[in-house]
């Protein structure tokens, strides 16, 4: 695809905006456009059963400082998403995908986001096979037992929501019993999470002992072993009188490559086994969660390895409720413990910063709703006291039709050091707006 | 002889029936209004219905909701299961609104976002907010509890019972009061008025057509005016059906994840 220029993509999403455009405009001057996309989803589900939906978007955000590792643009693509579905009578297909232009790494993008059948063999058993997003836990926007590969670039530059996800190729199979429902899920081939390496987004990198991007993009050993590099993540749930119990187990390899191979200074996804459970219910006119995990970082259990990650416990508190009429505030504790601290501190390399055996973590969340329902306004803030950093997610979101949406928000960061979690990324902080039609 | 003895026996059976309804020819405003909760809320064992929503704003432009909702009842007037599929518009396409509503404690909330297969609990909220942004409230859909009013029959029509409602805590509701037209036949409630706290008529709920439905008399077409914002919402009910033997297990989490069949077609 080299020879796609970002011109020519970029004019091709404008075009495929141009035909969406007539349908609002005629619709005011009683003229019937030939094509529709109404037009062309009942004619498909028409003649082929299939149902046809999706988008055109448009982002676009810059940092609001320099950055002198990075772009100024954070964020600048154009991108349609296909959300095709057949309902197979005895199942379900369907397929996802998307297709634009990233003008930030100057790459097409052509994801395809899901493409999996489901269907249930069994009176008491669910399958899902093949590309899919997974998602289980409690946490809101915090994850211990969701193990499943996230988009940390995404969620950091200002895409939708929707692309903190990343898919899994996988199977997955669910058991519903009196006793309590099993999911297990099968990765033949291990599926790593987007993490930040460098190229888009500017982060602390402990071999140089300073922070880094575009001239350090740290590159990943990847595990693409077929079924050596597997995955399996298990979920035992009930729902008990409204309160929702479940344990979970996970082994498979850390999701971000928390391990550095000195031979080839490339980073490493070492071994991962976990191990967890959470609770959620309603709690004093709200919603209460507690989720807890033990992360056995299974190449490093003495803790002594400098270069991979120790063992962790992990452990959230979470509690949700409405404030006023249409104001939601939900709050969370989040606390990580690095197990053998002794030793991990004594193998430290001289000169690496030193983390804290405990790390905090407070979230708050604030969503209001307004102008019936279509302006939202909301707050996502992450702060921790013993980092001392803080990145805060404010969004306006308005639905202008029930077609046509505008966006704009910001990932703000700052923190007292260059290498905590968030402090790391503050020469990132950014603001975004975008528009999406939907149909 | 025998044959006298059981029609004997047949009229006094009978008259064990009619007596309690005859008895009493005017009912009380209590037990009108718990027949009128039965009658509107809890039709048959379960239901279903394809819905139309149109929201019309103060300036005249529109927007639409369609979504499936499928009804379990545990027992009449008492608890109940909706499970609420979304169509459109587009962005909400495949979103499931989950809901156990309970009698006697907080209702339980989910939603589910297919994107991000994400099964989120939701507070639940103040049941007088707006559902999905038209001018239904969360309990024009589900239900207002009777227990959570005093009532008082102001007059007997041709046709129907004229109730006034007051709330028993009227901090917790934007009312004062308001009043229903409940036919006498059918029990259905037709109309509500509601008053604001200054005493003025502002919010108007009415069925704009009822179909009777395999012997349940339904309100295919129903609307809603905010007199004071001068907005309103229309919705219209197709394939209304009753009794299809809805599984309890629709209204957990495995068919958030997986619609049944029944919303998708």
């Amino acid at each position: 695809m080299s020879s796609y220029s970002p011109n020519q993509s970029i004019g091709l999403l404008l075009v495929l905006l141009c035909c969406v455009l007539p349908q609002t405009i005629t619709a005011a001057e009683n003229g019937e456009p030939d094509f529709t996309i109404a037009k062309l989803q009942n004619s498909l589900l028409d003649h082929y059963n299939l149902e046809l939906a999706g988008f055109i978007e448009a982002r676009t955000g810059f940092r609001l400082q320099n950055d002198p590792y990075e772009k100024d643009a954070s964020l600048a693509e154009a991108r349609l998403q296909l959300d095709l579905a057949r309902d197979l009578g005895w199942g379900l297909a369907k397929v996802k995908a998307d297709l634009g232009h990233d003008l930030v790494t100057d790459e097409m993008i052509a994801e395809l986001r899901e493409m999996n059948l489901s269907f249930s063999p069994l009176d008491n058993a669910d399958v899902k096979v093949g590309r899919q997003v997974l998602t289980w836990g409690t946490g809101d926007l915090l994850f211990i037992n969701d193990l499943f590969p996230k988009d940390w670039e995404s969620f950091f530059s200002g895409r939708d929501d929707e692309y903190l996800k990343a898919p899994s190729d996988a199977v997955k199979t669910s058991f519903f019993f009196e006793a309590a429902n099993l999911d297990l899920v099968y990765v033949p081939e291990f599926n790593n999470s987007n993490y930040i390496d460098g190229s888009r987004i500017s982060y602390w990198n402990n071999v140089l002992g300073r922070t880094a991007g575009r001239d350090y993009v740290f590159a990943d050993e990847e595990r693409n072993r077929v079924f050596s590099d597997c995955e399996l993540a298990a979920r035992l749930y009930k729902n008990i009188d409204g309160m929702e119990a479940a344990l979970y187990g996970y082994y498979g390899f850390w999701k971000t490559p928390e391990g550095l191979d000195p031979g080839s200074m490339r980073l490493i996804y070492p071994r991962l086994a976990a191990y967890g459970a959470s609770l959620r219910g309603t709690l004093l006119g709200g919603i209460g969660n507690l989720e807890a995990g033990y992360y056995d970082s299974l190449d490093d259990q003495g803790g002594d390895n400098a270069l991979i990650r120790n063992s962790e416990f992990r452990f959230l508190a979470g509690y949700e409720r409405e404030l006023a009429d249409n104001l939601t505030g939900g709050f969370q504790y989040y606390l990580e413990v690095i197990t053998n601290y002794d030793e991990y501190r004594a193998a430290l390399t001289p000169g690496t910063p030193q983390a804290d055996e405990y790390r905090h973590l407070l979230t708050m969340r604030l969503t209001k709703l307004m102008l019936n329902q279509n302006l939202r306004l909301s707050l996502f803030a992450y702060y921790s006291p013993s980092d001392k950093d803080t990145y805060l997610r404010p969004k306006a979101h308005y639905k202008v039709s029930d077609h046509w949406a505008i966006e704009a928000g910001g990932n703000l960061f700052a923190g007292s050091d260059d290498h905590t979690f968030f402090g790391q990324f503050d020469r990132n902080t950014n603001i975004y707006a975008g528009a999406r039609y939907n149909f | 002889m025998h044959d006298q003895l059981r029609a004997a026996a047949l009229i006094f059976v009978a008259c064990l029936f009619i007596a309690p309804f005859s008895a009493s020819a005017q009912p009380t405003a209590d037990e009108i209004v718990a027949k009128a909760n039965l009658a509107a809320y809890y039709a048959g064992n379960d239901g279903r219905a394809s819905v139309t929503m149109t929201i019309t704003d103060e300036q005249g432009r529109s927007r639409s909701r369609e979504f499936v909702i499928l009804r379990r009842d545990q027992s009449d007037g008492g608890d109940q299961a909706f499970y609420v599929y979304f169509k459109k518009p587009s962005d909400v396409r495949k979103m499931v609104f989950l809901v156990h509503k309970h009698i006697d404690k907080d209702d339980d909330r989910w939603l589910y976002l297919p994107a991000l297969d994400l099964v989120k609990r939701i507070a639940a909220s103040d049941k007088r907010t707006s559902f999905v942004g038209s001018n239904f409230f969360y309990e024009d859909v589900s239900g207002r509890s009777p227990d959570d009013d005093s009532h008082e029959l102001l007059e007997t029509t041709a046709k129907d019972y004229v109730l006034k409602h007051t709330p028993k805590d009227p901090a917790s509701v934007e009312f004062s009061s308001y009043s229903t037209w409940i036919d006498q036949a059918t029990f259905m409630p037709t109309k509500a008025e509601y008053l604001d706290k200054e005493g003025r008529k502002y919010r108007v709920v009415e069925a704009l057509e009822i179909k009777e439905i395999q012997g349940h008399p339904t309100v295919v077409k129903s609307r809603v005016q905010d007199l004071a914002a001068g907005s309103e919402t229309v919705s219209v009910f197709e394939d209304v059906s009753y009794d299809l033997g809805l599984k309890e297990e629709i209204f957990t989490e495995r068919y958030l994840r997986r619609a049944p069949s029944e919303v998708r077609k």
